[in-house]
C-alpha cells in the first residue's frame, strides 16, 4: 500500500505542539502554566493568539477547551487560513484561561465554531495585515502590491519575506480597526476545509497527553469520597477510626452538603451542582484511597434522600398517557376531528426512553491546592481539572469557601470525554471541600461507579403518539402527549418538546401536550439534550404515518416539508425545509434507497434539525430469528455549512453514530429507592469495536455559516436503526434501550 | 515499494527536553530510592523496586508511585481495557493485577516504542487521525500491539477479537481498525527490511 511519510519537517511540527511539551509542564509544577510559548521561543505577539518567533515558527493560541471534539485543531486553522501561514509553520498550544483576552472558554452545545469563526478570521486578518504593514515598510512598497501567503509576504514583483523576518515589525504596526478587515475568499482557502490532524495526536499516542487525572504538583495527596447511595442522604458517622488506620490513610472526615457550591457553568444547571453531604478519605495514592472507600461504614440520615423508583415512573406514564390531559403547549384546529373521521387512518403508539449516563472515559476528577491567607494575604486557591466551562469554577470557590475569585487561578486540562457532564462541576467542589479541610493540595478521582451514580443524567421519558394519515396517503393529524420530568415545577434539561421540532414547524393540525412527573435524580445535558430522544420518537412515528399510509418513507418525508423555505429567515436556530430536503434526498441515494433487500436485512431513514445542523441518516441492518441485529452501514449526509476539519468533522460524525448506537441498543440507568442501580461497566456496557458499522458521511458544504458537528449527527441514529429493523422484520421497537425490547446487538 | 512511516522517538525526546519534559518518558526515579526494595519490576526495560502493598494493582504503581500516566483508569474491573499493558508482550488489565502478582516485564505506552523509533500502531494513529478525546487510546494500541506480534496479517475479526476488551466512549473504532490495518502492513515491510 501507498502511505504517506511523514516528513522530517511534519514531526517536528507534531512533536513541538506536543506542546504536549507545554500540556505536561503546566500539568506538573503548579507554576507552569505562565511559561506558555512566550519564553520557549522569542516571539512577537501580533495579538492574543498570534505570535511569530524569528525562527519563522507560529505559536497560535486555542481558546476553548479540548474534550475530543477537536476544538483545539479546528479553530487554530482558521487564524492559520486567514494570516496566510504555512499550517506546518504553526506551533498550537492550549490558552491560558483568561476570559479577558480570550473570551467565553467554553465548550457545549456544540456551539465554538458558530460562535468562533468571525472572531477567529478577524485574528488571522488582523495578524496578516500587520505582516504586510511590516514588508510594506521594509520592502518600500505599496501594500496593495502584496499578499500573504504560505508564511510569506510576496510582493507582485516576486520579492518576498518570510514571516519570521518581518514579526518585530509586524508586532510594532498599528492594530487593524476591525471593521476594516478584509476576509480571503473561501475559493483560495488552502487550510479550511481540508483534513488536518488533531494537534495532540502525537503525545496522544505516546502515552504523553495529560488529562485532568494526570496532574502532579508538588505535595499533592490524593482523595477519594463517598456520597449516599440515595441522592440527598447526609452522613451522621462512619468508622472513623478503623479507616484512618488504614494504610496509605493520611485523613477521613464528613463534609456536610453545601448548596453555595451550587453553580453550574450553564444557567439552566444552576443550583443543581451543589456539593452532596458524604465522607472524604486523603491518603498517599489511589489505590490506598479506593480500598478505604470500599472498607467505609456510614450512617446515613436519609430522611430527605431521593425516593425516585424507575418501575413506578413506568407504570405512573403508562396511566397517564391512557388518561390524557396534560398542559397543552400546541393546539392544530382540527387534531380531534381527523383522528375520528373515519375516512382516515389512524395510529397510536406509546414510546418510552430511558434515563442514561455520560459515562466519560475519564472519571471525573479534580486536584485543588487551597491556601491559607497568613499575614494580611488573603485565601487563595489552584485548581487543575479538565471542565467544559473551566473559568466558572472560581464562582464555586468564592461561593462555598470565600476564596475571591481573583485568587483563584484555573488550569483547563484535556478532557477524556465531555458529553455535557464536564459543565457541572459538582466533583470540582468536592476537591475544594477536601483540600480546604484537610489542608493538603489534593487530586479526588471518582472511582466509575462514583462516575455512574452522581452523573447528571440525560433524562428519561415517555411520549403517547397519535396520527392520522387522508385516504389520499397524507398526514392529517398529530397529537403528540410528553410524559417528563420536572424539579421544583420546572422540567429538567431535555424533558419537554419546544415545538419546533418536525412535523409541527412546517404542518399545521398538529397539538402537543406536556405532563411532567417530580424528580429528585439529577439531570443535566447529554450530548443533544432533547434533541436525541425527541428524534427518536418523532422520526419513527413519521415512518409509522408513512407505512400507515402505504407511502415511500423518503417521499413522505420530504412532502412534509412543503415547500424550500427557512422557517424563519436568516435564524440558524430555525428549519430550512431546502437543505432539509437536500440532505435526505442525499443519504437516501448514497445509500441506495429502494433497492430490493435480501430477506432479513432492511434500510431505515431519519431527519434531525438541531445545532443548527440538517443532518439525514439512512441504517443498514441485518436481523436474525433470535432478534440479533448487526448494523452493516449508516449513511450519513449533513449540511452544517462549509467544513473546517474535515477530517475532524467526519470523526465527530462516526463517532456520533457509535455513540448513538451503543445508546440505543445498550444503556440504561434505573433508579430503586433513590439509588441508581448500575454500578459499573459490567451492568452499564459501552459498545464494542465488533459491533461497529460501515459508516459512509457525505457533506453539503453549502453556503450557510460553518456551525458545529459535536452533537447533530447522533439524534438521527436511532430512529435510522428502529426504522430499519421495521423494514427488516415488520416489527415496530417503541423503547429503547432495545436490549429491552429482545434485541440483541451483535 | 512500501514506504516506512516510521517517527523518529530520539527526535520527539530532544523535542520534549528542550522544553523541560523528557522526565515523564521515563519512570519517575525519585520515587524509587526511597522504599524499601519489596517487589521487583522491571517497566520499559528499568528495573526498580517498589515498595507498596501487595495488593496495590499495577496500574497504581504505574501511575501514582512511578508517575507513568500514560496508562489510564476507566473501571477497575476489567471491563474497558483502559489501564492495558504488556506483561512479557501479553495484553493485561493493569487494574486488576495486583503488584504481587507481576511475572515478567512491565511494557507500558511510554515504553512501547522500540529505540528512537516509535511502534508502527503510533505512527498510524496519527497517520490516520485516530483519537478523539484520546483518554482510551493508549489502551487499544497496546491491545493491538499484541495482537500484531502474534499476528502480523490480521484481519478484520482478528482486530475485533484482539479489541473487544477495549472500550472507545468516543467511537473511534471506524479508525482504529484501519489504523491497525495500516500499522500491520508497516510492521511487515519492516520485517521484510529486516
Ligand atoms: S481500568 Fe482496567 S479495564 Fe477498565
Ligand atoms: S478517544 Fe475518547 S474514549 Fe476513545
Amino acid at each position: 500500500m501507498n502511505s504517506k511519510k511523514i516528513s522530517r519537517r511534519n514531526l517536528f511540527k507534531v512533536s513541538a505542539i506536543a506542546g504536549g511539551g507545554l500540556m505536561l509542564k503546566l500539568s506538573l509544577p503548579a507554576n507552569a502554566l505562565e511559561d506558555s510559548a512566550t519564553t520557549l521561543v522569542k516571539s512577537s505577539e501580533l495579538n492574543f493568539y498570534v505570535q511569530i518567533a524569528s525562527d519563522g515558527q507560529i505559536t497560535i493560541y486555542a481558546p476553548n477547551p479540548e474534550m475530543g471534539q477537536g476544538i483545539k485543531t479546528t479553530l487554530p486553522m482558521i487564524i492559520a487560513e486567514e494570516m496566510g501561514a504555512n499550517w506546518d509553520d504553526v506551533e498550537v498550544v492550549l490558552a491560558p484561561i483568561d476570559p479577558a483576552k480570550f473570551g467565553l472558554q467554553g465548550s457545549g452545545g456544540s456551539m465554538s465554531v458558530t460562535r468562533n469563526f468571525d472572531a477567529m478570521r478577524r485574528m488571522g486578518a488582523s495578524a496578516r495585515e500587520m505582516l504586510i504593514g511590516a514588508a510594506s515598510e521594509l520592502m518600500e512598497v505599496e501594500r496593495r502590491d502584496l499578499k500573504a501567503e504560505a508564511s510569506q509576504v510576496i510582493h507582485g514583483s516576486g520579492r518576498s519575506m518570510t514571516f519570521g523576518q518581518l514579526a518585530s515589525v509586524a508586532a510594532q504596526q498599528p492594530v487593524p480597526v476591525p471593521e476594516q478587515l478584509s476576509f480571503k475568499d473561501p475559493r483560495s482557502y488552502s487550510i479550511i476545509g481540508t483534513s488536518v490532524g488533531s494537534v495532540d495526536n502525537l503525545v496522544i499516542a505516546t502515552g504523553l497527553s495529560k488529562f485532568g487525572i494526570d496532574v502532579d504538583v508538588p505535595g499533592m495527596k490524593f482523595a477519594s469520597y463517598t456520597r449516599c447511595p440515595r441522592p440527598g442522604g447526609k452522613a451522621v458517622s462512619f468508622n472513623s477510626a478503623e479507616i484512618k488506620a488504614l494504610p496509605g490513610v493520611i485523613d477521613a472526615f464528613i463534609l456536610q452538603p453545601d448548596s453555595r457550591s451550587g453553580k453550574a457553568s450553564m444557567a439552566f444547571l444552576d443550583g443543581l451542582a451543589a456539593l452532596q453531604g458524604g465522607v472524604a478519605i486523603v491518603g498517599d495514592d489511589t489505590w490506598s484511597v479506593f480500598a478505604a472507600k470500599a472498607k467505609l461504614k456510614v450512617s446515613w440520615d436519609e430522611r430527605e434522600a431521593s425516593t425516585d423508583q424507575w418501575s413506578k415512573m413506568a407504570s405512573d406514564a403508562r396511566a397517564i398517557a391512557v388518561k390524557g390531559g396534560g398542559e397543552v403547549k400546541l393546539a392544530g384546529a382540527s387534531v380531534g376531528e381527523a383522528l375520528s373521521d373515519s375516512n382516515n387512518r389512524t395510529l397510536e403508539g406509546f414510546y418510552e426512553f430511558p434515563y442514561v449516563a455520560h459515562v466519560c472515559m475519564e472519571p471525573m476528577n479534580c486536584t485543588v491546592d487551597f491556601r491559607k491567607g497568613a499575614s494580611g494575604k488573603p485565601d487563595a486557591m489552584e485548581i487543575w481539572l479538565g471542565s467544559q466551562f473551566p473559568n466558572q469554577v472560581k464562582e464555586i470557590a468564592e461561593n462555598m469557601l470565600g476564596v475571591k475569585q481573583e485568587n483563584v487561578k484555573v488550569h483547563g486540562l484535556r478532557m477524556g470525554g465531555g458529553f455535557g457532564r464536564r459543565a457541572v462541576h459538582d466533583f470540582a467542589a468536592e476537591a475544594m471541600a477536601i483540600s480546604h479541610q484537610s489542608g493538603l493540595p489534593v487530586k479526588l478521582t471518582w472511582t466509575r461507579t462514583d462516575d455512574i451514580h452522581n452523573d447528571y443524567f440525560r433524562v428519561g421519558g415517555f411520549e403517547n403518539m397519535k396520527g392520522a394519515v387522508s385516504p389520499d396517503g397524507k398526514l392529517a393529524a398529530w397529537d403528540q402527549h410528553y410524559i417528563g420530568f420536572a424539579d421544583n415545577g420546572k422540567p429538567v434539561i431535555g424533558s419537554g418538546l419546544r415545538g419546533n421540532e418536525l412535523p409541527m414547524v412546517a404542518f399545521d393540525n398538529a397539538s402537543i401536550r406536556q405532563t411532567m412527573m417530580p424528580v429528585a435524580t439529577a439531570c443535566g445535558a447529554w450530548r443533544a439534550p432533547g434533541s436525541n430522544t425527541n428524534a427518536f420518537v418523532e422520526q419513527s412515528f413519521i415512518h409509522e404515518l408513512a407505512n400507515l399510509a402505504e407511502r415511500d418513507h423518503v417521499e413522505f418525508l420530504t412532502e412534509l416539508m412543503g415547500s424550500r423555505r427557512w422557517i424563519k429567515e436568516g435564524n440558524i436556530s430555525a428549519l430550512n425545509t431546502g437543505r432539509a430536503i437536500d440532505v435526505i434526498k442525499l443519504a437516501a441515494e448514497k445509500a441506495g434507497w429502494g433497492r430490493t433487500m435480501p430477506e432479513g436485512t432492511g434500510l431505515g431513514l431519519a431527519f434531525y434539525f438541531c445545532h443548527a445542523a440538517h443532518v439525514a441518516e439512512v441504517a443498514e441492518v441485518s436481523v436474525d430469528a433470535e432478534r440479533n441485529f448487526s448494523v452493516k452501514r449508516v449513511t450519513v449526509a449533513v449540511d452544517v455549512g462549509p467544513i473546517i476539519n474535515m477530517s475532524g468533522a467526519i470523526n465527530q460524525v462516526q463517532g456520533s453514530i457509535v455513540d448513538g448506537l451503543s445508546t440505543m441498543a445498550l444503556q440504561e440507568i434505573t433508579m430503586q429507592n433513590g439509588r441508581i442501580e448500575q454500578d459499573n461497566f459490567h451492568q452499564y456496557p459501552v459498545m464494542r469495536i465488533a459491533s461497529t458499522p460501515e459508516i459512509d458521511v457525505h457533506f453539503i458544504q453549502s453556503d450557510n455559516k460553518p456551525t458545529g458537528l459535536g452533537e447533530p449527527a447522533l439524534p438521527p441514529l436511532a430512529p435510522a436503526v428502529t426504522n430499519a429493523i421495521f423494514a427488516a422484520t415488520g416489527e415496530r421497537i417503541r423503547t429503547m434501550p432495545l436490549s429491552n425490547a429482545g434485541y440483541k446487538l451483535v | 515499494m512500501v514506504s516506512l512511516l516510521i517517527v523518529s522517538t530520539a527526535v520527539l525526546v530532544q523535542e520534549l527536553q528542550k522544553k523541560g519534559a523528557c522526565e515523564h518518558c521515563q519512570p519517575d526515579k525519585s520515587a524509587w530510592v526511597e522504599v524499601m526494595n519489596k517487589y521487583k519490576l522491571t517497566v520499559n526495560g528499568n528495573a526498580l523496586e517498589v515498595d507498596v502493598a501487595p495488593d496495590m494493582p499495577l496500574l497504581w504503581v504505574l501511575r501514582d508511585k512511578l508517575k507513568l500516566t500514560g496508562t489510564k483508569f476507566g473501571c477497575g474491573i476489567a471491563q474497558c481495557g483502559a489501564c492495558t499493558v504488556h506483561i512479557d508482550g501479553v495484553a493485561v488489565r493493569s487494574c486488576v493485577l495486583p503488584v504481587s502478582a507481576v511475572s515478567g516485564p512491565v511494557t507500558t505506552i511510554e515504553g512501547l516504542a522500540q529505540g528512537d523509533d516509535l511502534h508502527p500502531l503510533q505512527s498510524a494513529w496519527i497517520e490516520h487521525d485516530v483519537p478523539q478525546c484520546g483518554y482510551c487510546q493508549a489502551g487499544q494500541i497496546m491491545s493491538a500491539a499484541a495482537l500484531l506480534s502474534n499476528n502480523s496479517q490480521p484481519s478484520d475479526d482478528d482486530i475485533d477479537q484482539a479489541l473487544e476488551g477495549n472500550y472507545c466512549r468516543c467511537g473511534t473504532y471506524v479508525r482504529i481498525r484501519k489504523a491497525v490495518h495500516t500499522a500491520a502492513s508497516f510492521y511487515n515491510a519492516d520485517k521484510r527490511n529486516g
